[in-house]
């Protein structure tokens, strides 16, 4: 019991309202109040506003929960999407941050590990990347005024339905495609060209898992980021300039992203 | 991973009301709710062990944030009618008094009230959330619900004196 004239802090009646005092204290201070009718009152207003915003929002919580915030439908909702740009880099910041740790970042289904495979791809297609971007009389077989054909020959050789990426509206051309022999069957290659001569390509096959996290990887002059989504690994290379990359690569998988959505 | 996802699930109406309160907007508040599954679903890996509730409490919070941020980029188109719509009588009017109260409360310190009147969390459980010191959420109520008390007594907008 405290007495009287024992101090009483504000800290305390909030910690009193709030439930967050012994027994005893709560005790002594509910004695405390009926003597101090000024503080009294000012925790009746404290308990008033409690209940006014209780009164005004705890229904809230009685509704039933409306269809798209079900657990089902936020999940198929979130697989349907695919990941958003912004989710796919924060991975693999994370998946560089926690590679040794041994936690290993994990999405829905995204295996940060590298499946085994999956490295073979992205190194082939680098390979490709280095023996097709010299080259200046026959870089491609189909050149890129052929798009449609192209995209159903490719399609037709990998047994998926793809879309060459248009990437316009960042300054990169379509020089063209060809097929390729790749570890888990037929390739297709796309070449894009800036005006400025610099060269970009991606690479895409059937990847054994159906989805992985955004890896990146560079050699001296030359690098590539690549993915799985929706069983078909991407590898977008160019040269090793990390930024400008990952902005194409940005515009690659928006594209790619927004395809899958239009076929659900 | 069972266990984790039926914590998720009866969160779900408490995460409602907090956010509709946070926002004061059936539709934000809700597209806010999904953002927050979503973002727990998708790291349901980095979750290890814990309060779930606390910990979906925590993204609701920062989502908001994050959201206010954006918004403050932004020119904020408010509705006319929140100055001029005249004053109801009943329990609605007291409703939208305290809504209008919140609304001009700073973001940490509406945080930190909603959550301890509104969703009954323990001051530690709010520092947990604010990843501040006990003492700062007790200071952000204290600051709160002194700035409620003296906007509900009438020391409202010039604005609305006027009329």
């Amino acid at each position: 019991m405290i007495d009287r004239d024992s101090p009483v802090t504000e800290d305390e009646l909030h910690a009193y309202i709030d439930g967050e005092l012994p027994a005893d204290r709560k005790e002594a201070i509910a004695k405390w109040l009926a003597d101090h009718p000024e503080q009294g009152a000012l925790v009746a207003s404290w308990r008033a506003q409690a209940e006014s915003i209780r009164a005004r929002y705890g229904a809230v919580g009685e509704e039933p929960v409306p269809e798209r915030l079900k657990l089902e439908q936020v999940l198929s909702h979130d697989r349907r999407n695919g990941r958003s740009w912004a989710a796919m880099t924060a991975a693999a910041a994370v998946v560089a941050f926690v590679l040794g740790g041994g936690t290993g970042w994990l999405a829905r289904g995204v295996s940060a590990a590298a499946p085994a495979g999956f490295d073979v791809i992205a190194s082939e297609a680098l390979d490709a990347y280095k023996l097709y971007v010299v080259e200046v009389r026959h870089p491609v077989e189909v050149p890129g005024s052929e798009r449609a054909h192209m995209t159903q020959w490719l399609s037709k050789r990998l047994g998926e339905e793809l879309r060459i990426p248009d990437l316009q509206a960042i300054g990169l051309k379509l020089v063209g495609g060809r097929l390729l022999p790749g570890p888990t069957g037929a390739a297709a290659f796309y070449m894009y060209e800036s005006p400025s001569g610099e060269r970009f390509t991606i690479y895409c096959a059937k990847a054994g898992v159906s989805q992985t996290a955004l890896r990146y990887t560079s050699e001296e002059q030359f690098a590539a980021f690549y993915w799985v989504d929706d069983k078909i690994a991407y590898v977008v290379s160019g040269p090793a300039d990390r930024e400008r990359l990952e902005s194409v690569t940005k515009s690659v998988y928006e594209q790619i992203d927004k395809s899958a959505a239009k076929k659900l | 991973m069972g266990t984790f996802r039926q914590s998720v699930e009866a969160t779900i109406p408490a995460l409602r009301r907090y956010a509709r309160a946070l926002t004061r907007d059936a539709d934000i508040a809700d597209d806010l709710v999904q953002d927050t599954l979503v973002r727990a679903l998708r790291s349901e890996h980095l979750f290890h062990g814990g309060d779930v509730r606390s910990w979906l409490y925590t993204i609701l919070t920062n989502l908001n944030r994050n959201r206010l941020r954006s918004l403050a980029r932004r020119p904020i188109l408010s509705p006319i009618e929140d100055n001029d719509a005249p004053d109801l009588a009943g329990p609605e009017a007291g409703g939208r008094d305290i809504e209008r109260a919140l609304a001009t409360l700073v973001e940490d310190q509406r945080n930190a009230l909603l959550l301890v009147v509104l969703e009954g969390l323990s001051y530690r459980e709010v520092a947990e959330v604010q990843g501040v010191p006990i003492g700062t959420v007790m200071s952000r109520l204290a600051r709160a619900r002194v700035q409620i008390k003296n906007y509900l007594d009438g020391e409202r907008p010039a604005l609305r004196r006027v009329k």
